[in-house]
């Protein structure tokens, strides 16, 4: 494979590229769903195939092409250079990628239990197990069960020397539950949103989550929220967010508003632009001085954690807010250049046919000092919120609205009634400045978001983002009349 | 492209190996472009070519499924292995309705030969096209151009054999000042049916009209809505509702509604894959014919759309929108939607208009409720206040939090002409008028 990879680069370098560089991907993905105590889906899929970047006279080509044969890298080479030629049409200015990257190496997730060595009729019994257990609690309208396994191997070359072999394992699942009546369609999910918790690694962190063990309290919870009290309408109260919850919140009002591309505005079209402008590097307060945010690659188990990303750079850790004080961004080699500063590893392609762009890594808020426990008790009068529902913010990544599955009122320390559906309502650094506690490290979870659209074509993007509780004063809940 | 032959040799090679049981393969060729534009240049140019088979494979009632990109033999004998080994594996269904049978479907045009050959080139002069405009009126335009051919063969052990090959071309661009954007696109399966220099000059105008935007209050108002916000309006109705799986599981925001007056007399929606206005494809992805469903009908909802195996389950024959093996479990969804039209313009529904805001756009909107299909989500590109029938000034972006079918109640006038809009997901296309409606509810402003 090496010496296609050569191949490939040694011709557009021939043809005239400044740079260029190859990946050859395969990515093997199983899927099982349940759903009603009937398997609904047993899935094994495969896909492989390579791509290439050239870079000429200052313009940009790519092509791809699942056919790993030498004719084939010909062909999708030349055409690579074809349409950086057509791209020069209308391009800018020199492109300076910055320090040369001549990583080597091999990488490979660390797992106990390879979740591809399991065998079907475990992960079967797991999926009915807790949709048996979801069954036992009356009129559950729907019960939905599903796991999700990735293992995909990728080489990487370029121009500049680097070859790297890396082996990502992914592993999640989760259940659902539906309960409709009185007019409402109440679900609860466990243990994430939108299906499942994933992660970077092996069979052992989803047996952690005990599926089965949480089944009949994930139904009696859907069942009750089909009589819970709405949440207050148009309040101003203290917002307590879980772990998984404030997740998401990363994702969207931290992890994509520091990008550099949609900074630069080469997002602008789709998934829009950013308030964080580079005047506001260093100066910007983003947050209250509890708000601590880290990019990495290197924690255990994110889905933003690898060997080097799909430039070559090493994966690496930076932080995003320090203090609550604005101080970086996402990069590429080409932002990271143009701004200054070297990349930071956030090069991602979502697959052998998709160009690399700027994407998160583990966006992650570093832990406080609280106990759960004893942030409730220090909350005279607010709203405890947990597990997404549903979400939006602008393009700038101002203003957001996001809805819960659940959510309890708390009153003089204490949690007490179900609410149901839950949404609260911010302007991003108005609603980090107001944090005013985060739990401590023993409340802290890696959570997985394996599903961030961006880029035309589009890509879906696997994420992480560590977080535990956290409070935030003065925060407008109950958008839903 | 492969071409009909070679696409039926390549499906009977993975019928055969699954010996005598039931299998049903979907063969996709997908050999596309897109030319990305940013800050007046390209930025980003792009193609892949790739060949997907994904077979479904039964022992009796039992089911498993893999797919593969690899076409050599032995990476075809693994993949009948994996489907089987899942079938295997996998409990009975009692509810598995089988294979379709063979059927005739209605050959669609939509392939057009110059939309296959476009090159990078040409699609380079028309963004440089647009790029240039931007930059005359010291705008900076975004936006991507793509071009492409999808070949699709859907067959099985009961002789079922379709085939069809289509292209396919989209514009969209997004023109920004420091305190304005306006947007627009436009898709088809022939690419010059694509005005590139009209629509960046939509785009240029609504950005060049939006400067100063003004803050106002959150509250109801009237609103005069494009063909791009029609289109949102119609897509999350469909997929929070238009599907037999949300109606058979109560989340449907037509659930107990069917044959009542919930939208205005004037609103009819149907799916129509026989279409050549729209993106057609003349069979689902189980082999099983298109034809036109009517599923809002003068505003009254007739019903939703079946694949095979919510037919069986809701007794019911499928009308034709299975979705392909590896996507089935999310249910039925229509894939070539329509609106009627109605007899006004969009200048006629401002002029008609005492206080409201025009609208270009709806962005990142989101479930927030499925009962009544409660929508969240932004303006962007492009709002306006209309004061006595005249655009009186550009306002700042509002996010709405409103039921889309409560707004579809509420319908004052429906636009004269229709517009094609393509989904880059599944190739779904909507044809869709503009709107104005009597009440839109906005539950905040951004910044």
């Amino acid at each position: 494979m090496k010496d296609l990879m050569n191949r490939a680069l040694n011709l557009a370098r021939l043809r005239g590229a400044q740079y260029a560089d190859i990946r050859v991907v395969h990515n093997r993905t199983q899927t099982i769903s349940v759903r009603d105590g009937v398997v609904e889906a047993l899935d094994d899929s495969e896909t492989e195939g390579f791509g290439i970047r050239v870079l000429v006279n200052a313009a940009w080509g790519f092509a791809s092409s699942r056919d790993l044969t030498p004719a084939e890298v010909d062909r999708t080479t030349a055409q690579a250079l074809e349409i950086a030629r057509a791209s020069a049409l209308v391009s800018g200015g020199n492109v300076d990628l910055g320090p040369a990257v001549k990583s080597q190496g091999v990488y490979t997730t660390p797992y106990q239990v390879d979740p591809f060595g399991v065998s079907l009729e475990e992960k079967l019994a797991l999926l009915l197990t807790a949709d048996a257990e979801m069954g036992k609690v009356n009129d559950i309208r729907t019960r939905r069960g599903n796991l999700s396994l990735v293992r995909e191997h990728k080489l990487f070359a370029n121009t500049e020397g680097a070859f790297t072999d890396q082996t990502i394992t992914e592993t999640g699942g989760g259940i659902q539950a539906t309960a409709v009546g009185n007019g409402e369609v109440q679900m609860r999910s466990y243990p994430n949103s939108f299906g499942r918790q994933q992660v970077t690694g092996g069979w052992e962190h989803l047996l952690q989550w005990d599926l089965p063990g949480n089944g009949s309290r994930v139904a009696s919870e859907a069942i009750a929220l089909l009589t819970a009290d709405p949440c207050p309408s148009n309040l101003t109260t203290d917002l307590i967010l879980g772990g998984s919850q404030l997740g998401l919140q990363i994702h969207e009002s931290c992890g994509h508003p520091t990008e550099l591309d949609r900074v630069y505005g080469t997002e602008a079209a789709y998934a829009g632009t950013s308030f964080l402008t580079t005047d506001k590097l260093d100066g910007f307060q983003y947050g209250s001085p509890l708000v601590n945010l880290t990019a990495d690659s290197l924690r255990p188990q994110g889905l933003g954690t690898f060997g080097w990303d799909d430039e070559g750079v090493p994966a690496q850790s930076s932080p995003l807010v320090k203090d609550g004080l604005y101080v970086g961004y996402l990069m590429s080699r080409e932002t990271a250049s143009r701004l200054g500063r070297t990349s930071n590893a956030c090069m991602r392609a979502s697959g052998w046919n998709r160009l690399p762009i700027i994407r998160m890594v583990n966006v992650s808020l570093e832990p406080g000092t609280w106990t759960f426990e004893n942030l409730i008790a220090d909350t005279d009068d607010g709203i405890y919120m947990e597990l997404n529902r549903s979400w939006s913010i602008d393009d700038k990544r101002y203003n957001f609205q996001f809805g819960t599955e659940i959510g309890y009122e708390i009153k003089g320390g204490k949690i007490g009634r179900m609410l149901r559906n839950c949404t609260y309502t911010g302007i991003t650094p108005e609603f980090w400045n107001s944090c005013d506690a985060i739990c401590n490290a023993d409340a802290w979870t890696m959570w997985g978001t394996p599903n961030c659209g961006k880029g035309q074509p589009g890509q879906v993007a696997h994420t992480g983002h560590g977080a535990a509780p956290a409070r935030f004063r003065n925060i407008n809940v109950g958008v839903l009349k | 492209m492969i071409g009909k032959k070679e696409a039926r040799k390549l499906c009977e090679q993975v019928l055969a190996r699954c010996q005598a049981n039931e299998a049903e393969v979907m063969l996709t060729v997908t050999d596309g472009a897109l030319t990305r534009f940013a800050n007046n240049i390209i930025h980003q140019n792009v193609a892949e070519r790739d060949v997907v088979f994904s077979l479904n494979y039964f022992i009796g009632k039992r089911a498993g499924s893999a797919s593969t990109n690899r076409m050599d033999p032995t990476g075809l004998d693994e993949l009948v292995r994996r489907a089987e080994a899942n079938a295997q594996a996998s409990p009975e269904d009692p509810d598995y309705p089988g294979l379709s049978s063979p059927a005739d479907y209605t050959a669609v045009p939509a392939f057009d030969q110059s939309t296959a050959d476009f090159s990078p080139d040409g699609r380079a002069t028309a963004v440089g096209i647009v790029c240039r405009l931007a930059v005359e009126k010291d705008l900076n335009a975004s936006g991507a151009f793509s071009t492409g051919v999808d070949e699709i063969a859907i067959a099985n052990s009961n002789g079922v054999f379709a085939y069809h090959a289509a292209t396919n071309a989209d514009f969209q661009t997004v023109v920004m000042s420091d305190d304005s954007s306006g947007r627009a696109q436009g898709s088809a399966w022939k690419v010059h049916e694509l005005s590139i220099e009209t629509l960046g000059g939509q785009a240029i105008r609504t950005a060049e009209q939006g400067h100063n935007p003004r803050k106002i209050e959150p509250g109801d108002y009237p609103v005069v809505l494009e063909h791009y916000v029609t289109e949102d309006l119609l897509s999350m109705l469909n997929f929070y509702g238009m599907g037999a799986r949300a109606m058979m599981e109560g989340r449907s925001w037509m659930a107990d509604r069917v044959g009542q007056q919930i939208m205005d007399a004037r609103v009819s929606i149907w799916d129509d894959g026989l279409d050549p206005r729209g993106a057609p494809l003349p069979f689902d992805f189980e082999g099983v014919p298109k034809q036109r469903v009517d599923i809002v009908k003068n505003g009254v909802p007739l019903g939703p759309v079946y694949d095979r195996y919510t037919g069986r389950k809701m007794d019911h024959p499928s009308t034709g929108h299975a979705l392909p093996p590896q996507m089935r479990g999310f249910g039925p969804v229509a894939m070539n939607l329509f609106m009627a039209p109605g007899i006004s313009s969009v200048p006629e529904m401002i002029r008609s208009t005492e206080r409201g805001l025009y609208i270009n756009r709806f962005w990142y909107t989101r479930l927030m409720h499925p009962r009544d299909c409660v929508i969240t989500g932004m303006t962007r590109d492009g709002v306006f206040l209309i004061e006595d029938g005249e655009l009186t000034y550009p306002v700042k972006n509002l996010r709405f939090t409103q039921s889309y079918v409560q707004a579809l109640a509420g319908v004052e006038d429906i636009g004269n002409t229709t517009h094609l809009l393509i989904s880059e997901f599944g190739r779904m296309g909507a044809c869709v008028p503009a709107l104005k409606l009597k009440a839109f509810t906005f539950t905040g402003s951004t910044v």
